[in-house]
Order: C-alpha cells, then sequence, then structure tokens
C-alpha cells in the first residue's frame, strides 16, 4: 500500500470530501477546547482595565471577530486567485463557502463594537476608520454572496465572483487608507483604541479566543463545502454512490 | 487565581453587564446557530438530492 | 493599439447620439437629486455649503450607476460583443474605449452642470472651479470601475440593482478625495493633495479596469 499523502488528489472533490468529513469534528473539538480556555482566562482571570473598566472584556470577542472577518476575505482572494489560474473546481467552492462565515465575522464585529463603543465613547456608532472599513469590508461580502447567488451556472458563478474578490482585495488598503485619510481630517485622533500596556493574560486571553474563531470558521465552511460539493457533483458516481448509502 | 469575588460580581460585570453579556450572548448566539443551519441544508439538500437520483433511474429503468 | 480605441470611441458615442434621451434623462436625474437636498434640510446656506461637496458627489455616483447597465448589454444582446471577443486585437483594448466613451457622455455633462447646481448651495468661486476639477478627474474612474461591475452581472436576472451592490463601495475612495478637495477648498485648507489621490485613482482605474473588465466579459460569454 503506498497510499502516500497526495496534495493533488486531495483537489479533487472526491478525495477532499471525506477527509472533510473526518476533519469537521476534530477543528470543532479543538474550537472549543480553544474557546473554553480563552473564556476563562479573559472572563475569570483577567483582571479589569483601569481605564476602561470590566467593558474591555468585549474585546475577547471583538478582535477575533474583527480578524476573522479580513483573514476570512483574505483567503476567499488567496482561492479566488488560485481558482483562476489553475482552474480547479474547489477552490471556488471554498471561496462560496467562506463568504457566510466572514460576513457574520464582520457583522459581529460591528456589533460588539457598537455595545464597546457605546459605554467607552459615549455612542453606538461612531465613524470610527476601523468601524467604517468593517462596515464597507461587510458590503463587500454581501456583494460577493449576492453576485455568486444571482448567477445560475455553478462555474461562472465561480470565475466571477473570484474575479470580484481579486479586485475587491485590491481595493480593501485603498478603501482603507481613504477613509483614515477621510477620518482624520474630520474628526482629528481624537479615538485611540491601541493599548499598548496590555496584561499578558489579556494578551492570551484574545489570542485563545482568535484561535476558536479560526477553528470554528474553518470547522464550518468545511460543512458548508461538502453540501455544495454535493450539489455540483451530483451527477458524478461518487456522489451518487454517497447518496445511495447512508450519508447523513 | 479568579479575579472574581462572587458570582453576583460576575454576572454585574462592574456595571458594564448590558454591554458585555450582549456581545457575548449574540456572538454565542450565532455560533450555535449558524452550525445548526448549515447541517440542516446539508440535510434537506441530500434528501433532495436522492429524490432526484431515484427519480432518473426509475425513468431509465422504464 | 490608439486606432482601436479611437475606433470603439467614435462608433459608441455614435450609437450614444442616437440615444441622446438617455443622456438627457442621467443629467436630469443628476439635477433633481441635488435639488431635493436643500428642500430636505433646509435653506441655511452655511447648512448647504457643508452639504455641498458631498451631496453633489453622491448624486454624481448614483447618475453614473444609471448608465452603467447598458454598458455592454446592447452589444451583448446583438451579438457585437462576441465577434469584438473573437477579433485579433485584446479584448481590454476596445473596453478602454467603451469605457472612455462612457465617460463622455456621462462623466463629462456631470463635470459641466455642476458648477451651476454649486451656485444653489452657495459655494464659492473657487469651490466652484475645484469641484468641476474634481468631477472631472474623478468620473472617469467611476466609469473604469462600474465596466468592471457592469461585465460581471452582463445577462443576469435583476443585474441593475446588484451592479450598484457591488459597485457602489468600490467606489468610497473616489467620493472621498472627491468630496474631500471640494471641502478642503470650502474650509480654507486648499484642494490640491486630494485633486491629485483623485487624478492618481483615476489612472490607476483607466489602466486597470478594463483588463479586468475584459476577463469578466470573457467569463460571461464563455
Amino acid at each position: 500500500m503506498k497510499d502516500r499523502f497526495n496534495l493533488y488528489r486531495l483537489a479533487s472533490p472526491a478525495t477532499f470530501y471525506p477527509f472533510a468529513g473526518t476533519m469537521i469534528p476534530y477543528f470543532a473539538a479543538v474550537s472549543a477546547v480553544f474557546g473554553m480556555a480563552g473564556l476563562y482566562l479573559g472572563m475569570l482571570v483577567a483582571p479589569t482595565d483601569f481605564q476602561q473598566g470590566e467593558g474591555y472584556r468585549i474585546i475577547f470577542i471583538h478582535v477575533p471577530a474583527s480578524w476573522m472577518s479580513m483573514f476570512i476575505y483574505l483567503v476567499m482572494a488567496f482561492w479566488a486567485a488560485i481558482g483562476l489560474a489553475f482552474n480547479t473546481r474547489l477552490s471556488g467552492m471554498m471561496a462560496q463557502a467562506l463568504a457566510p462565515t466572514g460576513a457574520l465575522m464582520a457583522f459581529l464585529s460591528l456589533w460588539t463594537g457598537a455595545l464597546w463603543g457605546k459605554p467607552m465613547w459615549g455612542a453606538w456608532w461612531v465613524w470610527d476608520a476601523r468601524l467604517t472599513s468593517e462596515l464597507i469590508l461587510l458590503f463587500l461580502y454581501i456583494g460577493y454572496m449576492a453576485l455568486t447567488a444571482a448567477i445560475d451556472d455553478a462555474r461562472r458563478a465561480d470565475k466571477a465572483g473570484g474575479l470580484l474578490l481579486l479586485v475587491g482585495v485590491i481595493n480593501v488598503p485603498i478603501i482603507y487608507f481613504s477613509v483614515k485619510w477621510w477620518n482624520t481630517l474630520h474628526q482629528g485622533s481624537s479615538i485611540n483604541m491601541a493599548k499598548s500596556s496590555m496584561a499578558t493574560t489579556m494578551l492570551w486571553g484574545m489570542l485563545l479566543m482568535a484561535m476558536c474563531f479560526w477553528m470554528y470558521s474553518i470547522a464550518v465552511a468545511l460543512m458548508r463545502v461538502r453540501t455544495i460539493m454535493l450539489e455540483r457533483e451530483r451527477h458524478t458516481d461518487w456522489v451518487k454512490a454517497r447518496l445511495a448509502g447512508d450519508e447523513k | 487565581m479568579i479575579y472574581w469575588h462572587s458570582f453576583a460580581d460576575f454576572i454585574a460585570m462592574g456595571g458594564y453587564a448590558g454591554y458585555v453579556w450582549g456581545s457575548f450572548g449574540v456572538t454565542a448566539l450565532i455560533m450555535l446557530i449558524e452550525p445548526i443551519l448549515v447541517s440542516r441544508n446539508r440535510k434537506s439538500t441530500i434528501a433532495r438530492l436522492r429524490r432526484q437520483l431515484r427519480a432518473e433511474t426509475r425513468n431509465t429503468a422504464e | 493599439m490608439l486606432k482601436i480605441v479611437m475606433a470603439v470611441i467614435t462608433r459608441d458615442l455614435k450609437l450614444a447620439m442616437r440615444r441622446q434621451a438617455d443622456i438627457v434623462s442621467a443629467l436630469f436625474f443628476f439635477i433633481i437629486v441635488v435639488s431635493l437636498f436643500p428642500l430636505g434640510v433646509g435653506p441655511e446656506p452655511d447648512l448647504l455649503r457643508k452639504l455641498a461637496p458631498g451631496v453633489l458627489w453622491v448624486a454624481a455616483l448614483l447618475a453614473t450607476m444609471l448608465s452603467l447597465p447598458r454598458l455592454f448589454a446592447d452589444d451583448h444582446r446583438d451579438g457585437t460583443l462576441e465577434q469584438l471577443a473573437l477579433a485579433p486585437y485584446p479584448l481590454g483594448l476596445v473596453v478602454t474605449g467603451k469605457v472612455i466613451a462612457h465617460w463622455l457622455v456621462s462623466g463629462l455633462p456631470l463635470a459641466l452642470i455642476a458648477p451651476v447646481l454649486g451656485i444653489q448651495f452657495d459655494l464659492s468661486a473657487d469651490a466652484l472651479l475645484v469641484l468641476t476639477l474634481a468631477i472631472l478627474l474623478g468620473t472617469p474612474a467611476l466609469s473604469g470601475i462600474g465596466a468592471i461591475g457592469a461585465a460581471l452581472t452582463l445577462g443576469l436576472r435583476g443585474g441593475g440593482v446588484l451592479l450598484s451592490l457591488l459597485v457602489l463601495p468600490l467606489y468610497i475612495p473616489v467620493l472621498i478625495f472627491g468630496a474631500g478637495a471640494v471641502d478642503a477648498t470650502v474650509t480654507g485648507l486648499g484642494g490640491e493633495g486630494h485633486l491629485s489621490l483623485l487624478a492618481a485613482l483615476t489612472f490607476a482605474s483607466i489602466g486597470f479596469a478594463p483588463w479586468a473588465s475584459a476577463a469578466a466579459l470573457k467569463i460571461a460569454l464563455e
């Protein structure tokens, strides 16, 4: 038996499908472990922040959600580039499976940002450069999902969506820069979220939560991509064999 | 080791309870509902594809 | 190369001249939207001067959106687009020509009418000049980025709304620097920095967007 681990073989949906299936519980379990450790450190052990009081504890989900929303968009753009360059079937499916999770992360980032901003800045929403960019990122996710949903042909949806992602990813730094410029012109740098003197426990709590969010996103995206695969490849033998079996 | 003196202290979050638990609650809700929705969508997709497959094999058998 | 671009421009301009009503409608849309704002927020000159750059620019973005769905749709319907895609010269050049033609019939009229509308908002002569310059410099970028969206949504149901969903977020930098130039002039800071950034955006998008649109068109035509 020379069944070596082969990346090219893994890129074919028939091989990736069962592989994803076995990996999902592991990612979910690891995410839960990181989540519990992060919550323990962040919510129970970490001391209070002397400037912000206990309200600062929102960063343990706000920052990971913001990171994930940006990171998932980059990963989607990476898959889009692979898909357009090598014409692989899997890449488009991965990008589409990631998009709803990315959009939810952007939403969570805005939601927790608002709940953090109210006690800290006295307003649910301020036109801060970061919040504004996050909102625009949410718009980009929605645009991508609307475009891929509007195209019936799966191959065209993948390619058109991929192109939009690449255009978007080039634009994200320009948008961020322009929003930042606009922000400093209009209200000066009155808001300073950066805290250089962060306690080590806080930092660890945040990193653990970020790992939890990361693993969670992978697990959910793999769940979603499996459904997309069955749908897309319904005329192939491997899907028919699975459907004839006891696929749940 | 634990920072809080009592459970009530923990719940009160130094007066920020609404904001902190509002954030964590909605996040937990979303992270619970999203996988449920995804797996429900998966089950309905599988059921639909099975029906289609059965209809196709019946047609070719006739 | 230049010949191809020129040929596409003259052809598209001729076609546009047969449909002058479309150009005029988009222009009136711009005028009406801008004129609605004082009715909504009240006639205080100080407030209007403050609002003018943003209002004029947002209206310009929306007016540009109106004509975008038609950019490739007509050529797609009568099969010209397939012919152009199969032609021996790069499709990106053809799209460059179409983008320039689109700007000549949609962006340029906006820039010409904008100073008149600026007077409604009590802008100074300096601000009016910068406003015109900013719209002249910025609208080509709108046509270029819009072409990508138009190519991606070619032939889709609900294409028009979808197009604005895709393109409007990408217009934000143009809006910020365009409105910022006028705003900086009004407040006496000088708008040169904004104008040069706007010009950079326009050059980048005119150079890059037609090729991305050409790739999107090829995907749509497959």
